[in-house]
Order: C-alpha cells, then structure tokens, then sequence
C-alpha cells in the first residue's frame, strides 16, 4: 500500500496539494463548480475524511459511527457563537475538545474489540447520541427544529457588537465575516494543515505502528507491545478532525442538527475515503471532493435537462432513455452513489488513487513518480 | 402486574420482527460468514410484495355509480369484485395473509440472486469490504423502491376480523384492562411459526443437517463430496424469505417506506451481536428480550426515573454486552470472538 517515499517527495505533494486547493475557484471554474458553498463542502468533508482516515486506513478499524464527532464537533461550535462570541476561534478551539473527549471515551469502550464488533460498538454509540439528542438532549440540541443562533444570545464576549438594525452577526475572524469566498479560504487553510499533520502522522514512527496494528495486531500483542493507547491516540486524533470538520460547518454556516449525526452519514464518509484511496494521503480528499461534486451535479439536473442532453435520438428512445436516467438525477441521487459505491467496491478497492497507479503503472512504467497528482479529481 | 403483563405482550411483536430478520442474518452468518448489511433491505422488499400485491388486487375500473341519479357520478370497483363479487371483495381484504404465498417464491428468487450475483465474490474479502458494499447494495434498494412507491409510508389494513383488539385480560381471568390488538397477536403466532418452521428444517432433514455440519465445519463437509457451496446459497435464500416474510406481515402494524429495512437493520444486528453471532437460538431469543426490554424501558415510570432511556436501551444492553460477554449470550466458542 505504501509506496517508498522521501521527505522530499512529501513536500512537493504537499506544496502542491496546498496550491492545488488554494486554487481550487480558478479552476473549478470550467468544471462548473467554482462558487463557496461547494468548495467549503469540499474543504470541510475532505478533512473529515482525512481524520477517518487516519483512523480506517492506517489501523484498519472501520468506524461506523464517526458522524456523532461531527455532530458534536457542530453542536459545540454553534453553543460557542450562542454563548461567547461570533469570533470562529473559540467555535473551533472547544468543538475540537468537546469531540475529542466524546471520542476518548467512546474510543475506549469500542476499541477494546476489533472487527466488525468494533463497527457494531461505535455504530450504537451514534445512534445513541442521534437519538438522545433527538429526545431528552433537546435543551441542548433543539431537537428537530436544530440549534440556530437566536438575537437574545448572551454572547459574553461581544454582546455590544450586534448588528445595526438587531439582526444576528455574522461568524467571523476578528471582524473578517465568514461567509462566501473568505469562509472558502478559511477552511481551505485549515484543511492544509490538517493534511499537513495528516502527512505528519502517517510517516511518522507513531503512523508505522499503527499500519504494525493494521497488518498484524497479535503479533505486535506477542512483541510485548500494548497496542490500545495506540489505536485509541489514532481514535481520538481522527475523532478531533471530525470535530473540527463539524465546527467549520458551524462556521460557515452557524447551525447544527442531529441528521448529522445519522449512520448515514457516517456512511458516506467512509465511502468517500472508499473512492479515493484508503490509507493514501489524498485519496480521502479526492474521494469527499467527488462526492460532494457530483451529488452537487447531479441533484440539480432534472427530467429538462435530460430530454436537452439526449434530445438528439428519436423520440421512443430519447423517452425510455430519460426515464432510466432520471432514476439516478435529482432526488435519485443516492441511487448513484449507492451504485457507485458496489462498483468502487467490487472492482477497484484501492479507489482512485489504485486506479490512477495502475494507469499510470501501464503508460509510464519505466520510471517511478512522486504519488498522484490532486488533478487527478478532474475525472 | 397488568401493566408488566402488557408491556411483555407490546415488547413481543416488535421482539417478533428483531428475532426473524435477527434469524436471517445469523443464518447468512453461520453459513456464509457473510456480514450482510442489505439485509433490512430484503425485510423492506418483503414489506413492499404486500403493497404491491395489495395494489394488483385492487386494480380497479371505473363504472357508473348507480345510487346517484341527478348527476353522472362514477366510482372505482376493483376488477376482482365486478368478476367474482364477494368472493373477490373478501380477497382483497385478505391480502396481506396471500402475499405470504407470493413473498416466498419472490423473496426465495431475490436472495439467490443476491447471493449468487454478488456475495459469492466476497467470501474471501474482509468483513469490511463486505459491510461496504452490501451497505451500498442497501442504498441501490431502497432508492429503487423510492423511485416506484414514493417516500411516504402506504397503509396497509389487516383482514377485518383482525382489525380490532383482543381482551386478553378478559380471556386469561386478569384485569380487563388487557387489551392488545388482534394482529399483533397474529404476527406473534405467525412469528413463532417461521421460527419453529426453521428450526424443523434444519434439525429434522437431512438437508438441515447437511447445512448445520458444514456451519460447524465447511471444509470437512465438502471433503465428503457435498456440494455445500449449493446449499449455501440455499440457506441465503430461505434467509431472504424468513426475513421477507417478517416484513409481509410486519405491514399492517408500520405502514412501510423505503427507509424501514435501514431502521430495522441496525437493531438487528445489534440483536445479532447480543445473540451471539452465528447462534441461531442466540438470536431469537435476544430478538425477543431486546423487544421486550424495548417496551419496558417506553414505560412512563421507567422513563421518569432515567429520561430517555427507551431510546438508547437496545444499544446500551449490546454495548454491555459486548464489552462483559464478547461471545454473546449463546455464542460458540471460537466465533469471532476478536
């Protein structure tokens, strides 16, 4: 899985990583895709799959339940604007602590099995907190209604600084409002680092031993070696970038409900480390990119569309044509992913990543390159 | 004492339904050692033969409506009744208990297809890359039937004799305040059954037994010239109709919608990890205690004691359970226990 490579290497990915992301509204721009809503979805659900990452594809425990971090992590963030300030800093700060607790004490009740039993153990514990913050949680959560920012905050820290007129301020850095193109950068920056430290983790002597658990946990157990504070660090860690995700969702958007915290969610962040390459450093990222672009695409195209696109061919078949295809636009959307899900599966378990090896693997065989480049995710 | 008494009898059907699909997936388990998470989804398509069946049976054709006379008016008559009048009318009403007879063969058909289409390629990959992508096969289900029946639940009624409830309060010399719907009690017996019929199956035939040697141990069954991979595939596809057969009868008590296997589903499998994976009686039996403890814990005087608890009560026993019984309450030993 892990192909050799140099510090060296790693910073160019890495540099070019940054500037790839950096540059993300140039050109996504062509792709149809350049507006801040997209791309914060594409910064935020790349970090979340990068800390999943560090838990699934270097200890190879599959958490079906990581959504609950996020939710907490959402949760934590918007009490933080209700209560202290609109200032993101402190959102971030303790939605990263709130998770990281939740994940210690989860990580330390589930992983002391393995398996599918440990996927069984961090599922229930979800669904208990979906369905707690459901029911008796909802002075806290709000319940269906979901957690929103109200004009009678408290807000100890800036009450004085509402809006002229009492409407609710926006969320900002130090006066820097964080919405549209600004929140875009914000999270762009913090997902780099994220993937900095991800890069850090993984080639670190910490990220081998965790692959050491991976391939092998008995006989890391026989060398004497405990091998739980290991995984559980790796728990907490990903738990943390799960809480952090859940915050710059707050902040780009300053509300939280529990759908968040559904399995289904916690579903789809596994499928997108799935298709893009689990255990590699960019497939989570590629993976949450396609993802959200193509659920982005594909939910707005509707029968109309669909009639233009194959308007060409004769009626009875254009007719058939489109009512096959709208099973899988729009609102049909999940059918797509649930098929592309089976086939990613099925056919290529290494994800994008895999295929662009192998691809690469028969066209450039003669020499060896740096790991795969992020324009990989034009496809 | 009644209101213990009630709560069991609530606790039951619920139990009914977690027991059979519970059944079904450990069959799937103990067989294949397969992890099948598009289980819920064939409880959900069992549900969904009803509806189906339900709606061919009342296609209807539009004829005048003789009773008003100052205007044109037309009502909607179910074929079967213009053909067969009564006899027809009383089909209708009985349709949930025919579309059993339907559900087998279709269930049957859909879970070799399954099995046969897809899980087969999976026997020797990991149980996450089986989680995975049966977790997406139960995305592709349910979404195809979204795209036919729509999001919204569809009612389905029982046959009238059974609609109303039953005093069995009255019946067993208790308080009369012991009332509980006719149904419920059918799908109880109606559960029992499947169960008892499985249980015979596999204990009395030689084909049962030829199934239970290889679940002990595959390879030394197949040494003694037993194709066993085809009776595999067998037990995949009774499992498909026990747990289809759940949701048949499951339809007049939750209206179903797409979504219900998913909701079901991840009970179960809890209910399997209570049991003891691979332990038939294991999952049965937690099937019914989960339900039972279920009801208890809806009760308004527990719920004053520990808000919110009938909430999370089924995950919090699998949580104790897997953590002070990792073999489960009647799990073999040996069987993923890691």
């Amino acid at each position: 899985m892990i192909a050799p490579t140099t510090p060296r290497k790693d910073m160019v990915m890495f540099i070019v990583f940054a500037i790839a992301i950096l540059t993300l509204p140039i050109w996504m721009a062509p792709l149809g895709g350049s507006y801040p809503d997209l791309l914060q979805k594409f910064a935020i659900f790349g970090l979340f799959a990068v800390g999943f990452n560090i838990l699934f594809g270097l200890t190879g425990y599959l958490s079906f339940g990581h959504a609950a971090f996020l939710g907490v992590g959402s949760y934590t963030a918007v009490w933080s604007f209700k209560l202290l300030s609109m200032n993101i800093l402190p959102a971030i700060f303790f939605g990263m602590i709130t998770s990281g607790l939740f994940a210690l004490i989860i990580g330390y009740v589930s992983l002391r099995r393995s398996g599918i039993y440990f996927s069984i153990l961090t599922l229930a514990f979800a669904q208990m907190s979906y369905n707690l913050a459901y029911s008796v949680l909802t002075p806290i959560t709000y319940g269906e209604t979901g957690l929103q920012l109200a004009q009678y905050d408290p807000r100890i820290l800036d009450a004085q600084a509402t809006v002229e007129g009492g409407g609710i301020p926006l969320t900002n850095l130090f006066g820097l409002e964080m919405q549209g193109w600004p929140g875009f950068y914000f999270c762009a920056v913090v997902l780099i680092i994220g993937f900095y430290i991800a890069m850090r983790i993984t080639r670190s002597p910490f990220g081998m031993m965790l692959l050491a658990v991976k391939s092998n946990q008995n006989r890391m157990n026989y060398t004497g070696l405990n091998t739980r504070p290991y995984t559980l660090a790796a728990f907490v860690i990903s738990g943390i970038y799960a809480g952090l995700a859940g915050s710059l969702m707050a902040v780009t958007d300053p509300l939280a409900g529990a759908e968040r915290m559904q399995w289904t969610a916690s579903g789809e962040v596994v499928l997108m480390t799935i298709l893009g390459g689990v255990g590699t450093l960019l497939g989570p990222v590629l993976g949450a990119a396609i993802i959200k672009y193509f659920e982005n695409i594909f939910s707005a195209i509707n029968e109309s569309v669909l009639h233009a696109f194959f308007g060409f061919l004769p009626d009875f078949i254009e007719n058939g044509l489109v009512n096959v295809a709208s099973l899988f636009v729009g609102k049909g959307w999940h059918l797509t992913l649930g098929v592309l899900f089976m086939v990613m599966v099925i056919f290529l378990p290494g994800g994008v990543i895999e295929a662009y090896d192998r691809i690469r693997k028969r066209f450039f065989s003669k020499e060896t390159r740096s790991s795969a480049a992020p324009q990989a995710g034009d496809d | 004492m009644d209101a213990i008494f009630l709560q069991i009898l609530n606790g039951l059907d619920k139990g009914g339904a977690y027991a059979l699909i519970a059944l079904g997936l450990t069959l799937i388990f103990g067989t294949l050692g397969v992890v099948n998470f598009a289980h819920g989804a064939v409880f959900m398509l069992g549900a969904f033969c009803a509806v189906t069946l339900n709606k061919i049976l009342t296609l209807s054709q539009r004829i005048r409506d003789e009773s008003v006379t100052f205007f044109e008016a037309y009502k909607e008559v179910p074929y079967l009744e213009v053909w067969f009048g009564e006899t027809g009318s009383t089909l209708i009403e009985y349709s949930v208990p025919i579309s059993i007879l339907v559900a087998i063969p279709v269930m049957l058909l859909v879970g070799l297809a399954m099995e046969r289409g897809l899980f087969r390629f999976f026997y020797n990959r990991t149980h996450a890359e089986q989680i995975l992508v049966s977790f997406g096969l139960a995305i592709v289900i349910q979404e195809i039937v979204k795209a036919f029946y729509g999001a919204n639940p569809i009612p389905q009624a029982p046959p009238e004799i059974f609609a109303g409830s039953a005093n069995i309060g009255a019946m067993l010399g208790m308080s009369e305040a012991i009332v509980y719907p006719w149904w419920r009690l059918v799908y109880l017996v109606f559960a029992g059954i499947v169960i008892a019929a499985v249980f015979c199956f596999l204990q009395f035939t030689t084909f049962g037994m030829v199934v239970r040697a290889g679940m002990m141990d595959r390879e030394t069954v197949g040494l003694l010239g037993i194709n066993i991979e085809r009776r595999f595939t067998i037990v995949f596809g009774l499992a498909a109709v026990v747990s289809g057969l759940a949701g048949v009868m499951y339809t007049p008590i939750l209206p179903p919608d797409y979504h219900m296997g998913m909701d079901f589903l991840v009970l179960s499998f809890v209910v399997v990890v209570v049991g003891g994976m691979g332990s038939l009686g294991g999952a049965v039996a937690a099937g019914f205690l989960l339900g039972v403890l279920q009801s208890f814990a809806a009760m308004a005087e527990i719920k004053a004691i520990i808000p919110g608890i009938d909430q999370i009560i089924i995950y919090l026993v699998a949580v104790v359970i897997l953590l002070v019984r990792p073999r489960g309450l009647m799990g073999r030993k040996g069987v993923m226990e890691t």
